[in-house]
Parts: C-alpha cells; sequence; structure tokens
C-alpha cells in the first residue's frame, strides 16, 4: 500500500517554524516534555474534520495563520487591560492576572495568598524543580490530544497553585487571562492545581479580549485533587468576537474528593474546551456542568471524557446550549466506566434550544461501560422555545422578547444554579441577564 | 363588556367555531357549558390570543376594541385573563420573579408606574393567605411540583393580583377535590365586582353551585345554541347534552 502523506497546513508549517524558533529559549528546561509534544502534534497536525474527535470542530480549516507567540505587555499596556476586564469583579479573591498569557505579578496578588494555599509562577517551580511538578499532566487521555500536545509544547507561562491538606480558605484564587493588543497573537499558559487531602478550594477562571482580533489561546488547567478533598471551579470565556480559543480541563479525583466545574461560553468566534475527567479513587462525586450562549458566526464546542477507573463515582454532567442566529454548539460527551469501576452513577445530559432556524446543535454522547453493576445514562434535546410555554407567559402580560429571555434563562441557568460559591454563581448570572439585554 | 360576533375560527383546515355570538356584560358571570369538543377550550384561548388558530371571520370586543388585532400580552394589558385548564410548570423561572414581571409588564403597558418591592410582597402575601397558599410555594419554581389544586390556586392568585376586567376559567374545577373546589371557587367570588366580568367554562354544574352564574350558554358545533339562566345547568345536569350532540364530531 502506498504511504499517504498529508500535505501540511501554512498554519502547521507555520507552528513548526515557530517552535524552531521557540525552543531555542526552552533549552534548559526539561520538566516539560515539548520535544515529545512537538513530535506528537507534528505527527497528528492541525486536526481535521476526518478525525473524529474533531468532525465538528475542524481546527486545520478554521486556523489559516498561525498567530506568534505573545510577548510579555509592557506594566502600562497590562494595566490598561486589566482596567477594561469585567470577569468575576468584584468577587473578594486573590487574583493572579494573566495578560497575553503572562503571568503578571504587579497585577497579582501573590502577596495576599490565602493561608494554606502556596502558588508558584510556573517560571519560578521550574527553575526551581518544585516536585509538585510531577502532577502535571495528570490524565493519560489528555496527552493523546493534539491542543493539549500544543499547550504542552508552546507553554509560556503559568502557576503552580497548591493547597495544603486540610486547608479551607475562605477566599478563592481568580485566574484572570485578558488580551490586548492590535497584532494577532497566541497565547499557551499552564495552571497547575494540587489540593492535598481533605482540603477545600474555589477557583475562578475568566478570558477576555479584544474584539476583532484573532487571538489564539490555548490555556490548559491541570487540577490533582487529594482524597476528601472539595475543589469548585468556574468559569468565564467571554473572550474577543474574533478569538479562537482553546482550552483543557484535566482533573484527577482521589478516593471521595468532591468536585464542580461549571463553565459559561458567551466569547470567542470559535472555542473548544476540552474536560478530562480520571476517577482515580473510589467514592468520588463529579459535577460537570457547561453552559453557552451563542450568536451569529460563532461556535463552541465542549468534549468530555469522563474515565471512571474506581468504584462508586458519581457523576452528574450537563450541558446547556443557547444557538442565536446561524451559530452551532457542538457536545461531545464520553462516558468511559471501567471493568473495577463497579457501582458507578453517571448521568449526562445536553440540551440545546435554538432561538432559529439557522443554527445547529451536534450533540454526540457516548458510553462505554465495561463494568456490570452501574447506573449510567444520557440524553441529548434540541428544540426551540416552547411555544405553550411562550404563549402562558405572554397571556399574563408579558411581551414576547421578555418572556423568551425569561424562558431562556431559566433553561440555561439550571446548569449554573450547582455553582456553590455564591458570588461566582452571581456572576455568570448576571452574564446571562447582559448577553439576553444584548440580544433585545 | 365583551362582544363576540360571528367568530369563526379554524386549526389545521379544521372548522372549530362557526359564527359563534356572545355578549358578557360588565358585571356579569356567565357560565359556557358543552359537551367535549364542542369547541369550548378553543374559545378561551382564542380570547386570550393564542397563535395556533386561524380567525376566518368575526369580532371580539372589549369594551368596543377589537381585540384580534392584539398579541396575547397586549390584550393581558387590555385586561384579560385566561385561568388556564392546564397550568404549564416553568421550570428555572421563581413564582415570585414570574409574578412580579406580570404584575410590572401590565402596569408598564398602561403607562402605570411599576409596584415597589414592600408593596408587591404585601400585594401577594395577602392573596395567597386568602387562598390557603403556602408561602414556601411561593419560592419554587413557577408550578413545577405542584398538585392539581395548588396550580388551579396558583391561577387564581395571579387573577386577584392582576385585577383584570375580563376573566375566562377553562375548566378551573378539573383536577380539584371538594376543599380546593371551594376554596378556588371563593378566590373567585371574592373578585366579583361590577366592573370585572367572567366566562366560566365548565363541565359540571357542581362548580355553579359555589360560583352561582347570572347566565348560562350551552355550546356545541362551535355555537351557542342556548342561552338560559343558572337554571339551565341544572337541567343539562338532569338531562346530558344529548340533544345538542346530534351531528357532534368529536
Amino acid at each position: 500500500m502506498a504511504d499517504v502523506t498529508n500535505l501540511r497546513s501554512p498554519a502547521e508549517a507555520g507552528l513548526s517554524k515557530l517552535f524552531e524558533t521557540a525552543r531555542r529559549s526552552f533549552a534548559s528546561d526539561t520538566t516539560i516534555a515539548r520535544e515529545e509534544a512537538f513530535r506528537f502534534f507534528e505527527a497528528t497536525g492541525l486536526p481535521s474534520r476526518r478525525v473524529e474527535a474533531f468532525k465538528y470542530t475542524d481546527l486545520r480549516a478554521a486556523i489559516t495563520d498561525v498567530a506568534p507567540p505573545a510577548e510579555a505587555p509592557s506594566l502600562d499596556a497590562a494595566r490598561a487591560a486589566v482596567a477594561r476586564a469585567v470577569g468575576f469583579d468584584g468577587i473578594e479573591a486573590a487574583r493572579l492576572t494573566f495578560v497575553n498569557g503572562h503571568l503578571v505579578r504587579e497585577l497579582s496578588d501573590l502577596a495576599a495568598i490565602p493561608d494554606g494555599v502556596r502558588v508558584t509562577p510556573l517560571n519560578e517551580a521550574l527553575t526551581n524543580g518544585d516536585v509538585v511538578l510531577a502532577q502535571l499532566a495528570p490524565v493519560p487521555q489528555a496527552r493523546e490530544n493534539p491542543v493539549y500536545q500544543l499547550n504542552t509544547a508552546f507553554l509560556a507561562d503559568g502557576a503552580v497553585i497548591s493547597v495544603a491538606a486540610g486547608a479551607k480558605p475562605a477566599r478563592p484564587i481568580h485566574l484572570r487571562f485578558v488580551g490586548s493588543g492590535d497584532a494577532p497573537f497566541s497565547t499557551a499558559t499552564r495552571v497547575l492545581v494540587q489540593l492535598g487531602e481533605g482540603a477545600e478550594f474555589s477557583l475562578l477562571e475568566s478570558h477576555e479580549g479584544p474584539d476583532q482580533l484573532t487571538c489564539q489561546p490555548n490555556d490548559a488547567l491541570d487540577v490533582v485533587v487529594g482524597p476528601q478533598a472539595v475543589f469548585r471551579h468556574t468559569r468565564l470565556n467571554k473572550e474577543g468576537d474574533a478569538t479562537i480559543a482553546l482550552s483543557t480541563l484535566s482533573l484527577k479525583v482521589d478516593t471521595e474528593a468532591q468536585v464542580e466545574t461549571v463553565n459559561l461560553v458567551t466569547g470567542a468566534v470559535l472555542s473548544r474546551h476540552q474536560i478530562y475527567v480520571h476517577v482515580a479513587g473510589d467514592d468520588t462525586n463529579v459535577v460537570v456542568n457547561g453552559a453557552a450562549m451563542l450568536r451569529n458566526g460563532q461556535l463552541a464546542d465542549s468534549t468530555l471524557l469522563a474515565d471512571h477507573a474506581a468504584v462508586g463515582g458519581v457523576g452528574r454532567e450537563q450541558f446547556k446550549w443557547i444557538i442565536d442566529g446561524d451559530a452551532t454548539g457542538v457536545f461531545q460527551g464520553k462516558i468511559i466506566v471501567r471493568q473495577v469501576a463497579q457501582k458507578t452513577d453517571g448521568k449526562m445530559k445536553s440540551d440545546c434550544l435554538l432561538l432559529t432556524d439557522e443554527g445547529q446543535m451536534m450533540n454526540k454522547p457516548e458510553l462505554e461501560i465495561f463494568a456490570d453493576d452501574v447506573a449510567c445514562g444520557h440524553g441529548a434535546t434540541c428544540g426551540a422555545p416552547d411555544p405553550d410555554l411562550l404563549f402562558y407567559l405572554m397571556a399574563r402580560g408579558l411581551p414576547r422578547a421578555i418572556a423568551e429571555s425569561l424562558l431562556v434563562q431559566a433553561f440555561v441557568g439550571e446548569a449554573v444554579e450547582s455553582v456553590t460559591h455564591e458570588g461566582a454563581r452571581a456572576a455568570l448570572i448576571g452574564e446571562i441577564e447582559a448577553w439576553l439585554r444584548a440580544r433585545g | 363588556m365583551l362582544e363576540i360576533k360571528n367568530l369563526v375560527v379554524q386549526i389545521e383546515d379544521n372548522r372549530i367555531l362557526n359564527g359563534l355570538n356572545l355578549t358578557v356584560n360588565d358585571g356579569e358571570v356567565a357560565a359556557i357549558m358543552g359537551p367535549n369538543g364542542s369547541g369550548k377550550s378553543t374559545l378561551s384561548y382564542v380570547i386570550a390570543g393564542k397563535e395556533d388558530y386561524e380567525v376566518l371571520d368575526g369580532e371580539i370586543l372589549l369594551d368596543g376594541q377589537n381585540v384580534l388585532e392584539m398579541a396575547a400580552d397586549e390584550r393581558a394589558a387590555a385586561g384579560i385573563f385566561l385561568a388556564f385548564q392546564y397550568p404549564l410548570e416553568i421550570p428555572g423561572v421563581g413564582t415570585m420573579t414570574f409574578l412580579k414581571a406580570c404584575l410590572n409588564a401590565q402596569r408598564k403597558a398602561r403607562g402605570e408606574a411599576e409596584l415597589s418591592t414592600p408593596d408587591f410582597i404585601r400585594a401577594v402575601n395577602g392573596a395567597a393567605d386568602k387562598l390557603e397558599i403556602n408561602k414556601e410555594m411561593l419560592k419554587r419554581a413557577l408550578n413545577v411540583g405542584f398538585s392539581g389544586g395548588e396550580k388551579k390556586r396558583m391561577e387564581i392568585l395571579q387573577m386577584a393580583l392582576l385585577q383584570p376586567k375580563f376573566c375566562v376559567l377553562d375548566e378551573t374545577d378539573s383536577g380539584l377535590d371538594i376543599d380546593a373546589l371551594r376554596i378556588v371557587s371563593e378566590g373567585v367570588n371574592a373578585l366579583r365586582d361590577q366592573g370585572r366580568s367572567f366566562l366560566v367554562i365548565t363541565h359540571y354544574q357542581r362548580l355553579l353551585n359555589h360560583i352561582v352564574p347570572d347566565t348560562v350558554h350551552v355550546m356545541s358545533k362551535g355555537q351557542i345554541v342556548k342561552t338560559g339562566g343558572k337554571d339551565l345547568a341544572l337541567e343539562l345536569e338532569a338531562s346530558g347534552y344529548a340533544e345538542y350532540r346530534t351531528g357532534e364530531a368529536a
């Protein structure tokens, strides 16, 4: 059989060239397996629709030009960018500010980190050979993903957050990612969070950037949740309207640990949020929720892999989609229950409200079950707002637009109700309301 | 006053109302009875402004204004209220949020100021007490997990808050036990006054023991075929609808 060689796209060739240049600055650092990651990426290339996992989100077609890695911004530029950022504003939290993918210490609360939490800038952790770095890339399947590997290859900045065993800081840490500038750029950040036994910790994460700029952030969050620890994560994607935002959340969950992660997407022309959950210990409880509110021209992809490799894991995954104009939603959710993972209880649901005839929703739920004593289910729905409900509301005096907004808010609100942190929940609800107001 | 003149309505080429005429004066309680499929619920939906129906001819005048040209929300603001036969559950929409949004939307449409939160809460609590509605219910999503009786009481609560001019009660007695029937009826009776009229749609005379009508109309094949006083309901209870059913499609 003849060998088939894929022609490299200009963007792929551009990435190779960029890596050649960038590898010189990486030379002294061996903790990050950049070479291996880039070789993996070169072998796969930017995934196209021919790759099953990217069938509905064709990155090869979407990324025609590769944006150069962002330089660290000047402090003035960073300050100006942060002044425009509103995500999770007003919530009492210790902030780690990343502007164009670079940690800006002057605009971060590194001196006011809550007791029991240690934050180390990634570059410092690499230089010092921080032992926590051994926990990087905690989910094996993520290491087979080209987006995640691209992040590894180009990793420029980030942080390591360690929460001591038993620590329960009242204040969350807020990872504030802000984009700024007038020329396209790419970023690659990695934040590693490690929770010791019995720790309880909340993390907020917001992403904002300028409109009409083809930014290409690729951010990864690796989280290792120790035994009986509780990790709560609220994420907001409010990127600029021309941004292609790629992100990966990898979660390793130990015995009797609890996880709650909720992601709201309103921004970016194209976004793909990949969630890998590795249930490594018995009797865990994991809630993964997502909501996307999309306008004309946007595509948002949530791709989830929950791998149950231990007994008695409870998983609740709920995704809500509001599709306006000709926007597209993509949900791919796979639950694997390994033979050892008896008594797993998993429920995955993706519901979509199509506000126009032009919108599209792609739902691909999968179950792969090898254990015989489990309760797993999935469901997906797609439809227009219920005309009977609309009539009921209008018959009470609500104009159509308000009635529809109320139904949309109620529909999407179900996914954010599970946010435990009151301020974060209110912030997401505020975003939902703002989106609806802007829709008119 | 509500006047319906020669109303002809169809849905998907299926003629439901065939030149219906009906007048309900201010302060009047009119009952409509009739066999299944005679078009009673269709009439209630068409008055309230449901869009699925095609009005081929006729008028519905509320105080002389043709409401057929108005959207459902405009009709509500003009004073039309439909108490649904099957009130809908709306998960995620808090009952209080809903009540306040409706009240203020109607006030806004009429050029009135919004009700302050303390005034609103006082009004809701007052109405809820009269209808023996548990305050905990008001904290839940609208109608979600409510029993049939609780949903009907919630409809009357909305009616009491919104103070409409013309109320249509579509089989409000269905699914109610004896106590709930009494409570709901008392709620309706408390709202009876000279400026407000009611159209009570029911299959059974028993509701009319509680909400005593001024007039009773018999509906069949999309028309009012007989009109009388409250005794007509008793006659129907005794004789049934057999004489009106001839040629009935469903």
